[in-house]
């Protein structure tokens, strides 16, 4: 097993490159997961400056939010790879560690469109200095870690001031998002759609509450919605730098539209033109399972994935269950530590929508779910696992909707 | 039997004190009315916009630091909540909520004035300037409520930084003894200030005539229906039988034995 490494590496990363490689090779042999955890973790511990050696001499876009990052990633890659390889931690390693090893292999030229988690942004960023820095939305996620939202976006404010050479692509309809941007040297400003206000507001600026109509939302501090020049106008539309344009995806919903325009305007400063990043992007259907028709089971039935994490990602859910034929809903309910083991946000999601549905309850905190439907006046019925569900539903193809260890659970399940 | 129109539930500032899904408890009220035939209406006060003295039932729950004192500032203002808790209306203050109906509270490193509706205080730490401050009280919190509630064992979720004690010669009672989790933080043998901790004996919350305020945070209601029926009695006088949700007594069996201490 040789690599020959650039000669600006260090001897020290050349070893935890070549550690990094050993240790997720035995991990997979093992079979504990992709390996990226593992193998990255070793080699920052052999070689602390690791990440910014293989981090520069590259085009590199950091993606970073709350909701749709490893979606906004994966488009960004398909626009990448068409000027040539790209490297991306698709696998959804999203901290020090998963970067690291998504950029560890040859070419170390390549390319790269990473996903990095919220509170890991400044440091991975710092290392790397990417190019392109996306910001998508800010909302809470995994109650129980007491993640104040303005924090996050306080932090990524002085990140930009530490990145000179950065532009930033953000989303103007959230205004944490916005604020963060406005401290950066350059950004370029998008509409991809805020569907979930309620944490936002708070004006992050001057704690006052903030002013919303149909146009946008303002401060009276003088912060308000910066004027987009991309944004998503319609189901299959664009607004792109003064002209409209259509576009088609294979991802459903308009929320994915967003993360396209989002992934769509990084691209473009990287480099690719706005029509071959569109038709790269277009023939992705699913991302690490979501929106892909799995078996459930061995009796035939089978469901579409969806993944809700927090009651933003629900109200998501909700628009694209709405768009599509009423299947029955299998909800699958979780609260271990990668969810949140609080589930009191189940208390912001309007699961009165789901009334005329047929709807199936699951997951280690199936009976929180069933009390949420029954004052939503929701009737449903509980069931030990997703595949017992399905067999109970009227009809043989169901939409499931899961929290991210369920949802992980029943991809692992359905894949054997 | 207080009044005979529409019981008004006010849910004060969601936008502000609703981070941990509190406005469930407006629908478990709401609900719990409904499905006696009993009138009903909830008004959701917007921030901003003034706190009508008319209700019959208050709520305030939970919030991040700037949105708590700017709701504490808001209800400050008006007072129309201590005028109504005057006329005989009810309150149950969750979290960030229960912690601004005291005296003071912590937030962004300053002490702010709250409601002073009851005689609680709120610091980051009672401990000495020298002891580094208690860890973030997050998990799973089991009270056994005061006698005199004739209430079941009360399950919940808390999160907060804050601790919180009675003043001097207080009005009113602890909501219950900490079985599970920390609560206010009062007990003195707080082991380690995390999910799990043993409760040391502490207190949680407190009840000052038609006033409840604890950290059980978020849908309290939704697992403890029994403390969501003692404050519609207390509005409502004697409620007609309801058939409640069986769903409520399947979660409440699922989190006793989860939460059952080995
Ligand atoms: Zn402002």
């Amino acid at each position: 097993m040789t690599t020959s490494f650039p000669r600006r590496f260090t001897a020290r990363t050349q070893a935890a490159l070549a550690v990094e490689r050993l240790a997720a090779e035995a991990s997979r042999r093992l079979g504990r997961g992709s390996g990226e955890m593992i193998g990255g973790k070793l080699a920052l511990r052999v070689s602390p400056g690791a990440l910014a050696e293989v981090g520069s001499h590259r085009r590199t876009a950091c993606v970073s939010g709350t909701n749709g990052k490893t979606t906004t990633t994966r488009l960004l890659a398909r626009a990448l790879g068409t000027l040539g390889p790209v490297k991306s931690n698709s696998g959804g390693a999203n901290m020090a560690p998963g970067v690291l090893a998504a950029l560890s292999r040859p070419p170390f030229d390549a390319a790269a469109a990473l996903e990095v988690d919220e509170i890991w942004l400044p440091k991975v960023a710092r290392e790397i200095l990417p190019r392109v820095v996306l910001l998508l939305n800010i909302s809470r996620d995994q109650l129980d870690r007491s993640n104040e939202t303005r924090r996050i976006a306080s932090m990524w404010r002085e990140l930009g001031a530490e990145l000179p050479d950065a532009t930033v692509v953000a989303n103007v309809d959230d205004p944490l998002v916005a604020w963060a941007a406005a401290g950066w040297r350059r950004q370029v400003w998008v509409s991809a759609g805020q569907n979930w206000t309620a944490d936002a507001m708070v004006c992050p600026q001057c704690a006052r509450l903030l002013h919303r109509n149909e146009a946008g939302w303002w401060s009276e501090c003088g912060l308000a919605r910066p004027e987009p020049i991309v944004a998503v106008t319609g189901p299959r539309e664009l607004l792109w730098y003064g002209r409209t344009i259509s576009a088609h995806l294979d991802l459903p919903g308009r929320v994915n539209l967003g993360n396209a325009a989002m992934a769509a305007a990084a691209a473009r400063e990287l480099g690719v033109e706005v029509e071959a990043a569109l038709a790269a992007m277009a023939g992705l259907g699913d991302v690490q399972g979501r929106y892909q028709e799995v078996a459930l089971g061995e009796q035939g039935r089978r469901g579409r994935l969806l993944l809700a994490k927090n009651p933003a990602g629900w109200v998501e859910m909700m628009e694209l269950l709405a768009d599509a034929p009423p299947r029955p809903v299998v909800i699958d309910f979780n609260s271990q530590t990668a969810d949140g083991r609080d589930p009191s946000w189940i208390w912001d999601v309007p699961f009165e929508r789901l009334a005329g549905r047929q709807v199936l309850v699951t997951g280690g905190r199936k009976e929180d779910m069933s009390v949420r439907l029954a004052y939503a006046e929701v009737p449903h019925s509980v069931h030990a696992n997703a595949e017992d569900a399905a067999l109970a539903a009227n009809e043989k193809v169901v939409d499931v909707v899961a929290n991210y260890t369920a949802f992980r659970d029943l991809l692992v399940r359905s894949s054997r | 039997m207080r009044r005979s129109s529409a019981t008004r539930i006010a849910l004060i500032y969601p936008e502000l004190l609703g981070t941990y899904g509190d406005g469930g408890n407006a629908i478990v009220l709401e609900q719990r009315l409904r499905w006696r035939g009993l009138p009903v209406e909830v008004v959701s006060v917007p921030a901003g916009s003034p706190v009508p003295e008319s209700c019959d039932i208050y709520l305030l729950g939970g919030g991040e630091d700037a949105p708590q004192v700017l709701a504490a500032d808001g209800i400050r203002q008006n007072r129309a909540i201590v005028r109504a808790v005057g006329s005989g209306a009810a309150v149950l203050a969750v979290c960030a909520g229960y912690q601004v109906i005291g005296a003071t509270f912590p937030s962004g490193g300053e002490i702010h004035e709250g409601l002073n509706l009851v005689d609680i205080e709120t610091r980051r730490s009672f401990a000495p300037p020298e002891t580094p401050p208690p860890g973030r009280a997050v998990g799973d919190i089991v009270v056994e409520p005061d006698p005199r509630l004739g209430l079941p064992t009360l399950y919940g979720y808390e999160n907060h930084a804050g601790r919180t004690r009675r003043l001097p010669g207080a009005g009113g009672f602890p909501l219950g003894v900490v079985r599970r989790g920390i609560g206010d933080g009062d007990g003195g043998t707080e082991s380690g200030g995390g999910a799990g901790g043993s409760g040391g004996g502490g207190t949680d919350g407190i009840v000052d005539g038609r006033v409840i305020g604890t950290y059980l945070h978020g849908p309290v209601l939704a697992q403890n229906p029994a403390l969501a029926d003692l404050l519609l009695t207390w509005i409502h006088g004697e409620l007609p039988p309801l058939d409640a949700p069986r769903e409520a007594q399947v979660l409440r069996e699922a989190r006793r034995r989860a939460l059952a201490t080995p």
